[in-house]
């Protein structure tokens, strides 16, 4: 029984927090989430130079071969620091897919590019009546001379908007809901028949709606077997899935520690708020919600890295609290902080906005307890 | 980061399991299983069972007769009790007061009331709260005044579980009015339940059951050589072991146990046309639930593996009063949900053994359901309620 970080791990945490420490503070996170890419690329880069884009990459694909609870220890600084570099997307969804489904032809193509920091990737795991669904596939791939044409629309590519290279699920054969017959294809941004139209999120990222209008696959362009993509896709969502939420547990753990600081130092009445017992107990109510989730994170990290049969309710536990919490916390801090919590001017609103729509990525609290509600005991 | 066993501590458990299996008392477990009161001759009988084992003080060191195990051992052992479904020991002896003895008593104390402590030959009971003096604990207003080499005591204390079964009882005792701090004047005494001066009155919990009591001290005269420590640290002594009672609160194995047992009663109890089971509004709430239940259990097994390497629990250790008597409440109340109907009949002579199943009302499981859930309201009360739990953590941990 141990649930310290090891040697490595300790490392790594430390490197992320002195980045962001030393170069990363709100202001700048402000400039790069407002910029054209919604995003630096030089500090991306940066992000590769330290080799935190490798560590949860295969030894055998040059990375660290590195887990989930490696990946937990690096979003969860990412998430104190509010970074909006594409981790997830360029990582934990496009690498997680290739690492695991490619072939060695395809990494030499493109998985050491996106860890390089040269070649920005997404994933197009949303349709747009598939809700939370990611089976939910209605876009076509249909065997053409030699290749495949692909007809369809993807609502929520993160990093869409700068992905030069784009993993598209599109069904091969099968119906709407079916897991088998789902295939994953590797689209070049610039091909013809495809339109990407790149919008912000309300947390300071960027995602981009797509359509595929009569768009031309080659073979070779097929990331594992034609109709067998869902399983790598479903890994690499579960895996994206823990990212976001050892993300939130960073952002909550910072809200919470943001409120108890403010609350100390604003004076009406005399005295601090933080003298009111009522204030009070709802941080405590904050503080407990916030370890609570980091616990629960502990068991999904390690599940998933033992590959153990709780894995999936541990997945699915896990997104549901960060639902429930996140919220809680978020909406506490901002009400706490009084008039300033809602402006755009205090860092507390954006980390409150960042974890709603973490609240909804892969699935919100309700979805996730439907699917624990439905599992056997 | 893991949460396995060492394979020492794998062969600890297989020992406790087994034990629980064939050399614990089996009627006892029966009347656990069937929802019958235990008697106070079961009780005794139960932890001399334990004494004879040497597992009688599990939190006890070596030299008193403990057991001296790990943090992980004792971890392993009151989940597989819970999992048994066995009695859990009564706290006054050996949880509050033994240790409180073998911490600030001297010698002569320590001879005197540990072996029967840990053999179970003396009942102690808890003489803290007063009318006046709940979660103001400070306030409290029994006298003790040294008269020659006795103190004699007069007034009361209220909610004494299982009073009327005690031979001893551990008081907190104002000794001197006259000092700066209300706690600085409060004494740590054992009284002798058989002293004349001595009153017990009941009162019934909501739930029908005599578990309480008022105790009057009318002129009672306790040997000066039963104070515990100092004259006047009985506060400080009295804080230890409301920590004690702290950690033991959280109860994550009894609940865990507890939502097991509902989920396979829903999947058996039928309502309307299929199995609770089939309810999809009931599910979610269970399966809430059982997120809480997770996320308590690795809580305490932060607290757990920072303490077996060494370290001081960590902060969030102070969570674990409040967040296990909420989601053991949470359990009791979905109980009384699955229940339905047969949470309502109040017979209580049917939880006797010699009550056929075919004469009873329903199951004892459900119709214990809302008897459970009504007494359990008081965990979020006792041991400082959770609104001085969310005070203090509030002070000590956030620094507010």
């Amino acid at each position: 029984m141990d649930l310290s970080l090891n040697e490595m791990q300790l490392m790594l945490a430390d490197s992320v927090e002195k980045f962001i420490a030393n170069d990363y503070d709100f202001e700048t996170r402000q400039k790069y989430a407002e910029s054209r890419t919604g995003f630096s690329l030089p500090v991306w880069q940066t992000f590769a130079e330290l080799g935190w884009t490798t560590v949860t990459i295969g030894e055998k694909d040059g990375g660290f071969g590195g887990g989930p609870v490696d990946l937990m220890v690096i979003m969860e600084r990412l998430g104190r620091g509010l970074v909006v570099e594409p981790f997830l997307s360029n990582i934990v969804l496009a690498a997680g897919i290739l690492g695991r489904a490619g072939s060695n032809e395809q990494k030499s193509r493109w998985l050491a590019a996106i860890t390089g920091g040269e070649l920005q990737a997404g994933l197009a795991f949303v349709e747009p009546s598939a809700g939370y669904e990611i089976n939910s596939v209605q876009t076509t791939a249909t065997r053409e001379s030699g290749g495949w044409v692909l007809n369809g629309a993807k609502a929520y590519v993160l990093n869409g908007g700068s992905a030069e290279m784009i993993l598209v699920p599109a069904r091969t054969s099968g119906q709407r809901l079916e897991r088998d017959g789902i295939t994953l294809f590797a689209i070049d941004a610039s091909s013809k028949g495809l339109t990407i139209r790149d919008y912000a999120t309300v947390d300071g990222q960027r995602a981009a709606e797509i359509l595929l209008d009569q768009v031309n696959v080659a073979d070779d362009q097929v990331i594992g077997e034609v109709g067998k993509g869902f399983d790598s896709l479903n890994s690499a969502i579960n895996d994206a899935t823990l990212a976001v939420c050892a993300e939130a547990v960073g952002i909550m753990t910072v809200l919470t520690e943001k409120t108890i600081e403010y609350s100390k130092n604003r004076v009406q009445f005399g005295v601090p708020i933080s003298s009111f017992q009522s204030l009070q107990h709802r941080m405590v109510d904050m503080y407990t919600a916030c370890e609570q989730s980091r616990s629960l994170l502990m068991w999904a990290a390690m599940a998933l890295a033992d590959d153990s049969d709780e894995a999936e309710r541990a997945v699915h536990s896990i997104k549901y609290q960060v639902g429930i919490a996140g919220k809680h916390i978020g909406e506490e801090a901002v009400q706490i902080h009084g008039g300033m919590g809602v402006t755009w001017e205090l860092d507390v609103a954006h980390y409150f906005k960042r974890l709603t729509a973490i609240g909804i990525q892969f699935g919100n609290a309700d979805w996730h307890l439907d699917r624990l509600a439905a599992m056997p005991g | 980061m893991n949460v396995t066993f060492t394979d020492e501590e794998l062969a600890f458990r297989d020992e406790v399991k087994s034990f629980f299996e064939n050399d614990f008392p089996q009627d006892i477990l029966e009347k656990q299983n069937r929802s019958v009161a235990l008697s106070r001759e079961d009780m005794v009988r139960w932890h001399k069972v334990m004494y004879r084992r040497g597992w009688a003080a599990p939190n006890w060191p070596t030299e008193y007769g403990g057991t001296g195990w790990s943090t992980v051992q004792k971890y392993i052992f009151a989940d597989e009790q819970a999992r048994a479904n066995a009695p859990a020991f009564l706290p006054f002896g050996v949880s509050m007061v033994g240790p409180i003895i073998y911490t600030y008593g001297n010698d002569a104390q320590k001879q005197r009331f540990l072996p029967d402590i840990l053999e179970f030959n003396t009942w102690w009971c808890q003489g803290y709260s007063e009318a006046g003096a709940g979660s103001d604990l400070a306030s409290l207003k029994t006298r003790a005044d040294l008269d020659g080499d006795h103190y004699v005591v007069n007034g009361s204390k209220t909610w004494t579980t299982l009073a009327q079964y005690a031979d001893w009882i551990f008081c907190l005792v104002r000794t001197n009015t006259d000092v700066a701090r209300r706690q600085e004047g409060i004494s740590f005494l054992l009284i002798d339940m058989n002293s004349p001066g001595i009153s017990i009155k009941p009162i019934l919990l909501l739930d029908g059951e005599h578990e309480v009591n008022e105790v009057h001290f009318d002129n009672v005269r306790v040997p000066s050589e039963n104070l515990v420590g100092e004259e006047g640290k009985g506060w400080t002594y009295g804080k230890v072991l409301l920590q004690h009672e702290r950690t033991g609160i959280a109860g994550v194995s009894g609940s865990r146990y507890a939502l097991q047992r509902l989920r396979k009663q829903a999947g058996k109890a039928v309502r309307g046309a299929e199995p609770l089971a089939g309810n999809p509004t009931f599910m979610r709430k269970l399966a809430a639930t059982e997120v809480e239940l997770k996320a308590l259990e690795y809580t305490e097994l932060r607290t757990l593996a920072s303490v077996a390497s060494g370290k001081a629990p960590g902060p969030e250790s102070s969570i674990l009063k409040i967040a296990g008597t909420e989601l053991r409440q949470q359990v009791d109340s979905l109980c009384v949900e699955a229940a339905g109907y047969y949470a309502l009949p109040y017979v209580r002579d049917q939880y006797t053994m010699d009550s056929p199943d075919s004469e009873r009302i329903g199951e004892g499981a459900e119709t214990n359901s809302s008897l459970t859930y009504f007494n359990n309201r008081k965990v979020s009360i006792f041991g400082g309620s959770n609104e001085i739990q969310k005070n203090i953590i509030a002070k000590h941990v956030l620094g507010l």
